[in-house]
């Protein structure tokens, strides 16, 4: 088992890593940045070799039962005190493990994509060291975050993990559209957080009943310990209010907007924040807390109906999508949602499988896409077409992360989605058939946009990348830039295939139906404490046979051309239009909300009150101070007899006074 | 008898104090002062002959007071001494205001105001 000071070091060699690069390889090293690279990518790996012992130990012997330290106490005997600590149980070695181990994949392959945008602009290295150290940090908060004993901690992180994806997506913070989607990754996020904050506080407010049991009421083991005490009205408030700060880290619908935005960040960001770090994060916490869920009906099913609705919603959105990585944006969007809606009928252990599968064949896709782009320095699909030609490797890549993410046979998304909807078939709950119906409709669409994209990439004529695309949709930063017809380099294409390996395996290796050599059938579901979920043919069937119709009618489209969708004439046209849009809802928000209920009305109204009222309080009392002083000092005339006969004056009034008092 | 002495020290106060309030010139006003500085000799001397405390009596005086507690006249003598000194120093100071600014006119010297 792994002593708990190398637990804690899962989190402090990345944070270690990103304070040599941003503490003492930026501002003195100009020679050594260059190696920010290699110092990044060996904190995480270090991090990657120590979570792999933990799962070692956790399979073993299950919770590490670490005990919390004590960091300070309120209230004196009947108070409470403040742990910090690590929780190091099956479910966050596993998730510590997929988190470092894609950002490790990640990191290496930035060596070589960040390496060419150092050296693209001019030889200007300087961004270079900025770029590792926030990664690092990135995954220090992310890890720190998975270990977390204890709910303040835990938030402490997940405000972390925010802040460096605020400064990862604005990475090239002289780019407006980065400035402007880094800070409405935050704000959105933090939108959500405000909930999860309030939810935290919530279960505080109901210490008594936690000190009845003799329990912290931060400390995770104990929130699931007490939860079945606490009845269904706490349960599901706290709940909800957890689900909220999850709902916005995880980008589920209301609060999915900030993701697709979060592309303007360098690829290997928005493949390490949609694969395994940040949205992860939400649908970590309800597994985590998944205790605490389960006594609420209601916070169940809103789990389930929510994600249920963001799986379909966001897949809508792929459909018409044409930009690559936005099309990668929505599918995440759209596969939290199948995560939560997995939650959400109960089986978080199928959850963390299709989170865990997910993170591979996902971040695999990014990295093609960015791959793609390095060669044709575009994200337009429009303008690709025949990449394959010369980027073999890449092209395998996406198609095997496509095919994953579809669902096909046998490749690692098939076997979760399946669980899911198996899941979802079984479940017992008043959602459970309303979201088994949103998912396989999600699964529809998802193998129609996955196919659609790698029609639109790699097949086809050529439509001539960056120099056909019109001067001033360019990429700011990329407007000069050439279409090179080359492979990326082997820096590059080797994590591609590491991760390709996983895509197609992981599904099937860590949650195998029978006994593969030494890994026993369902390894995956018994390390989580789980019940294996049945395996359906009837299920796996029928989403199989859904999404083979969504690739026949992508390639029908697509590939062979032989339908066009421009017949339905104008209701088509409105559908795309409503879809490019995203349903006009990030409209509403901005324009509506921000702009004309917040901008326009509420902070001109306390604006007006501020200056009105509040300001005109103030100059009152300064006006009659002024004022009041003037016509005072005209009293003032300087004559001594005056003040003579006022001073008389006044002694003869307190003389009347005093005698008429007697 | 205690009264009326004390009458006509109130009266002459009172006089002293309107000259020192309405009089222009410098000269009347210090006059008017020695009026309110005579005053108050007027009701010493008065207490001191009708109203003396015991503590202030001579010891085994009897209680015919006619003869004793000098002390409020002691004290007037003290005034009169004191309010020749302070018209010295006064008359000196109009002086003094006379040839610096030519004029003893109480209205022009209003300097407190700024």
């Amino acid at each position: 088992m792994l002593p708990e000071a190398a637990a804690w070091l899962i989190i402090g060699l990345p944070l270690l890593a990103g304070l040599i690069c941003i503490g003492a390889l930026r501002p003195w090293r100009r020679g050594l940045w260059p190696l920010a690279g290699y110092v990044g990518v060996a904190g995480t790996a270090g991090a990657f070799a120590l979570s792999l012992a933990a799962v070692n130990g956790a399979m073993g012997q299950g919770d590490a039962g670490y005990e919390p330290h004590r960091w300070f106490a309120v209230g004196g005997r009947d108070g409470f005190a403040m742990t910090v600590g690590v929780l190091l149980d099956p479910l966050s070695a596993i998730m510590a493990a997929v988190v470092s181990g894609v950002s490790a994949v990640v990191q290496v392959f930035s060596l070589g994509y960040m390496k060419k945008e150092s050296d693209a602009e001019n030889g200007a290295w300087s961004d270079y060291p900025r770029y590792f150290a926030y990664m690092s940090l990135f995954t220090a908060a992310m890890l720190g975050l998975v270990l977390a004993y204890n709910l303040i901690q835990l938030f402490v992180f997940w405000e972390l993990v925010g802040l460096f994806s605020y400064l990862l997506i604005g990475f090239w913070h002289h780019r407006p559209a980065a400035a402007a989607a880094a800070k409405k990754a935050f704000i959105v996020t933090r939108i959500g957080d405000f909930g999860f904050l309030l939810g935290i506080l919530y279960l505080f407010l109901h210490r008594g009943e936690f000190a009845a049991l003799g329990l912290n009421p931060f400390e995770i083991p104990a929130i699931l310990e007490a939860a079945p005490m606490l009845g269904a009205g706490v349960a599901t408030w706290a709940a909800l209010g957890l689900f909220a700060g999850a709902a916005g880290k995880s980008a589920q619908f209301p609060l999915h907007t900030w993701l697709p935005d979060a592309m303007e960040g360098p690829t290997p960001v928005s493949s390490l924040i949609h694969a395994a770090t940040m949205v992860a994060a939400g649908v970590f916490l309800v597994a985590r807390l998944f205790g605490l869920f389960e006594q609420s009906a209601a916070a169940m099913d809103t789990v389930a109906l929510i994600g249920g609705f963001t799986a379909v919603f966001a897949a809508a959105m792929g459909l018409a999508a044409n930009d690559i990585k936005r099309v990668l944006a929505f599918s995440t969007v759209s596969q939290l949602g199948y995560m939560f809606l997995a939650l959400g009928v109960g089986a978080p252990g199928v959850a963390m499988f299709h989170l865990f599968n997910h993170a591979f064949f996902k971040c695999l896709l990014f990295l093609s896409a960015g791959s793609v782009h390095h060669s044709v320095h575009t994200f337009d699909m429009r303008y690709m077409g025949g990449v394959r030609k010369w980027m073999p490797a890449t092209y395998l890549a996406a198609l095997v992360g496509g095919l994953s993410l579809a669902g096909i046979f046998p490749l690692s998304g098939f076997w979760s989605k399946d669980e899911i909807l198996g899941a979802a078939w079984g479940g017992e709950s008043a959602a459970a058939p309303v979201v088994f119906w949103l998912a396989l409709a999600a699964a529809f669409m998802t193998a129609f946009y996955v196919f659609r994209l790698i029609l639109m990439t790699f097949h086809g004529e050529f439509r001539g990348g960056v120099d056909a695309v019109p001067y001033e949709e360019r990429i700011p930063d990329e407007a000069h830039h050439h279409v090179h017809r080359r492979e990326s380099p082997l820096v590059m294409t080797l994590p591609m295939i590491l991760l390709a390996v996983f895509a197609i395996g992981s599904g099937f290796a860590a949650n195998s139906l029978v006994a593969l050599g030494p890994i026993p059938a369902h390894w995956f579901s018994h390390f989580l404490h789980e019940d294996a979920p049945d395996f359906s043919i009837g299920v796996a069937g029928a989403s199989t046979a859904v999404a083979l119709a969504g690739a026949a009618l992508a390639a029908l489209a697509y590939g062979t051309r032989t339908i066009s969708f421009d017949r339905f004439g104008a209701p088509w046209r409105f559908g795309g239009r409503l879809l490019a849009q995203r349903f006009y809802l990030d409209a509403l928000y901005e324009d509506l909300i921000v702009r004309r209920v917040l901008h326009r009305g509420l902070f001109l109204a306390s604006d007006w009150f501020d200056r009105r009222i509040v300001d005109g309080v103030a100059d009152l009392a300064g006006w009659f101070g002024r004022n009041g002083g003037r016509a005072a000092a005209q009293l003032q005339t300087g004559q001594v007899q005056v003040y003579g006969a006022a001073v008389s004056m006044g002694a003869a009034v307190i003389l009347i006074f005093y005698l008429l008092q007697r | 008898m205690l009264e009326r002495l004390l009458i006509v020290s109130a009266v002459l106060f009172c006089i002293g104090l309107y000259g020192v309030l309405s009089r222009r010139h410098v000269i009347a006003i210090l006059m008017s002062l020695e009026i309110m500085f005579n005053a108050v000799n007027v009701a010493l001397v008065a207490f001191s002959r009708y109203a003396a405390p015991a503590a202030l009596r001579f010891p085994g005086a009897a209680e015919d007071a006619e003869r004793f507690a000098l002390a409020g006249q002691t004290l007037a003598l003290f005034v009169i001494v004191v309010a020749a000194a302070e018209v010295a120093l006064g008359l000196a100071l109009v002086i003094a205001i006379a040839r610096r600014r030519d004029s003893i006119n109480i209205s022009d010297l209003n300097l407190l105001r700024r």
